[in-house]
């Protein structure tokens, strides 16, 4: 029971945390707004209003629309790609099993290599087409070795970020099943139901919670992956595997440009919220929001 | 947590406060490449503390791109972070016109400027004032594997051909047995495949704008050197060469997989080194190729130590960049880690002295540096400076770009011509955006 006395206490305590947060939030992003509207380069002195140049030329680029698509195709890729394989796997490590403990933490690594480390070691020891392992098989197969990151550097990348989010995706799903009643399996088992159909009856509407939050979570991080792209394919070839941020790090980092670098940031923002606001609605039913 | 943080910044900063009292020297913050020849100043640099008590050196080390993003913002908001950079021949002529260096007079008398390599001087020179030091100059040049050229029957001249590199490339090309004739820079970027292919186009007589800043990518010329370039590169290159970058080839040849490689003259005590190179006693050298046309193919790069010009110690900073690019610096190398060590390229004497003479690609890296010329850097007259770039600040983003459509031709995802025709729409769009013709 709280009087609305206390209710005010407590909202003028929280306020102090609440208001830094917001202002966290906020400065950066006036700035970069203000920045957006302004012609600043870095390496030509003075700045002057722009209007809305800076987004003009930004959603012009030819790469903006190839950008987009690829950053769609990563988030969607590798989110069908770890949250199936995710069950897979999580219903793999839940059977008992000898050595379960020293399994499921090799299942887990991958997440805590940090993401250019995984990037080079991809690139240099698997992917490379003379003398990465990939090449060695194709070649002892008596099949030539792909190029992987010259000829299919989306998907390359796709494989990569997979690799990494997977243990992330098994670890929550995993948690999941570990949670469900065995008696309703038990009960499922004995009334005749064959182990597909307990799989799609029972499991999978049990795991379709924490199915939603390692969606929710990994698109958050997954509409900003950047680093694998710059030690592998350096956005390249062409802007095949270019995706939004990346573009924006173009932008501003390499050509010093930080109105037409501002403008890209904020059409990500947008985009970002765009894409959050469409999963909200199609997976958020899913939570109590 | 927090509190204890704090307790141990504050106790730091008493530290560095009762340390700032204790000694009233200066200190100079410098930024530079993790390079072998800079890690080597670095260790060397007690030396120069040795003889001047009074100043302290801060050393910030970092990956090349890293430096230049750093710098670049650092002096461009006047940050006032470092008291001495290091930056390329491509940043000194931009920095100096904006008046963020500081000009390099007064230094000692035993310094001998004229004594540094004219093609050198000039690029860090503006209306013949000095603004940056040189600490080591590089060109490019082939190097190549004399026992593979001695199977394909063939003998490389001194002064090759294109035409004569093509040939050889494809004869010497085995790739069942994973040789490959040829190891060439994919990678996109305006200081990996940009640079060779910009340096190559000037040996085509192709060149980046005519005199009104408009952009060339629609002429034959370049339509001839790329299409030499992926021709050659499908025939008798590596797998993957679009992600081939310096470092990548070099390991290449270091294992034996390459026939030739046509890059920079610093990785030529790479390959010679037996410690690293598994051919190391089978490299042979030559000049980078050429057309018939007047120009060869080679670059011209130096890295130098600029001081920015808001700093408030000159004269310790002048002093230390003195130190560290005088021919005193050059003889400490040389008797701490012997000759092939020296940070090559900026001297006349050091060419000149006996010692040096025998290390063996020292006549061919001078030869090279001398056959690049940064203010005529092609056949035709051009607007910039520079051999394998164009000495604008927009270059970095819009070569970068161009890169990449290279890299995709050169990986098969488009054609040449249509990799040409994006080069052309992006140049001409970036260079509108920027003001130009200026």
């Amino acid at each position: 029971m709280s009087t609305t006395h206390s209710r005010t206490a407590g909202k003028a305590m929280l306020s102090p945390a609440v208001i830094l947060l917001f202002l966290w939030m906020i400065v950066p992003l006036a700035m970069t707004l203000y920045f957006s509207f302004l012609h600043y380069n870095l390496l030509t002195p003075g700045t002057s209003f722009a209007g809305i140049a800076n987004y003009q030329y930004f959603l012009t680029d030819p790469a903006f629309f190839e950008a987009l698509g690829n950053t769609l195709a990563i988030v969607g890729g590798v989110l069908i790609i770890t949250v199936v394989g995710g069950t897979l796997l999580a219903l793999l490590l839940d059977q008992p099993m000898f050595g379960q403990g020293i399994v499921r933490l090799l299942f887990i690594a991958p997440f805590f290599v940090m993401p250019t480390v995984t990037a080079l070691v991809w690139k240099n020891m698997f992917m490379n087409p003379t003398n990465g392992l990939f090449a060695w098989l194709a070649n002892t197969l008596g099949a030539t070795p792909i190029d992987f990151l010259g000829h299919h550097p989306l998907a390359s990348i796709i494989m990569i970020v997979s690799w990494q989010w997977l243990p992330f995706a098994t670890l929550i799903l995993l948690t999941a099943m570990q949670s469900l009643d065995s008696e309703q399996i038990e009960a499922a088992e004995m009334d005749g139901a064959s182990a597909v159909s307990r799989f799609f009856h029972i499991i999978v509407p049990h795991l379709a919670r924490a199915g939603t939050v390692v969606i929710l979570i990994q698109t958050i991080f997954l509409l900003s992956i950047f680093a694998e792209i710059l030690v592998t394919t350096n956005g390249g070839p062409g802007y095949a595997s270019t995706n939004i941020p990346y573009l924006v790090y173009m932008q501003s980092l390499l050509q010093f440009d930080v109105g037409g670098g501002s403008a890209g940031g904020i059409v990500a923002v947008v985009l970002a919220n765009i894409v959050a606001i469409f999963l909200m609605r199609m997976v958020g039913k899913n939570l109590d929001l | 947590m927090r509190m204890q943080k704090n307790v141990i910044a504050l106790t730091v900063a008493a530290m560095a406060a009762s340390v700032s009292l204790a000694a009233s020297a200066e200190t100079l913050t410098i930024a530079t490449v993790n390079n072998g020849d800079m890690v080597r100043m670095q260790k060397l640099s007690g030396e120069f503390t040795k003889a001047n008590p009074d100043i302290d050196l801060e050393w910030v080390t970092l990956e090349e791109n890293a430096l230049r993003q750093k710098v670049t913002t650092d002096i461009a908001t006047k940050g006032g972070q470092f008291d001495i950079m290091t930056i390329g021949t491509y940043e000194v002529p931009i920095w100096a016109k904006q008046g963020w260096l500081l000009e390099l007079d007064g230094l000692p008398d035993d310094y001998d400027t004229d004594d540094i390599l004219p093609g050198i001087r000039g690029g860090l020179s503006m209306d013949d004032k000095l603004f940056a030091a040189p600490f080591y100059g590089e060109s490019s040049m082939v190097m190549y594997r004399k026992d593979l050229m001695e199977k394909a029957g063939m003998e490389m001249p001194e002064d090759p051909t294109w035409e004569f590199i093509g040939k050889a490339a494809r004869a010497m090309t085995d790739k069942d047995a994973g040789t490959y004739g040829v190891c060439l820079r994919g990678k996109a970027g305006w200081g990996e495949n940009m640079a060779f292919l910009t340096a190559t186009a000037n040996s085509f007589g192709a060149r980046w704008f005519d005199m009104d800043w408009k952009a060339q990518f629609d002429t034959q010329q370049w339509a001839d050197t790329l299409n030499f370039y992926v021709d050659l590169m499908n025939d008798a290159g590596p797998p993957g060469a679009s992600s081939n970058g310096f470092n990548e080839n070099l390991t290449l040849f270091q294992n034996g997989q390459c026939g030739m490689w046509i890059d920079a003259t610093v990785a030529a005590s790479f390959v010679t080194n037996p410690d690293d190179s598994k051919v190391a006693d089978q490299v042979g050298f030559a000049l980078a190729p050429d057309n018939g046309l007047g120009k060869r193919g080679n670059w011209l790069w130096a890295w130098s130590l600029a001081i920015p010009a808001g700093t408030e110690k000159a004269e310790s900073a002048k002093k230390f960049v003195a130190w560290a690019t005088s021919k005193q610096y050059l003889e400490l190398v040389a008797s701490n880690e012997g000759w092939a060590n020296v940070p090559p390229g900026t001297r006349k004497s050091l060419y000149e002295n006996p010692e040096y003479q025998k290390v063996p690609f020292a006549a061919m890296t001078l030869k090279s540096i001398e056959a690049a010329d940064p203010t005529n850097p092609t056949v035709d007259e051009v607007p910039y400076v520079g051999v394998q770039f164009v000495a604008i600040p927009e270059f970095q983003g819009i070569a970068t770009s161009v890169g990449q459509q290279f890299a995709a031709a050169l990986a098969g995802q488009v054609s040449v011509e249509d990799a040409l025709k994006s080069a052309q729409a992006l140049t001409t769009r970036a260079m509108s955006k920027a003001g130009y013709p200026k």
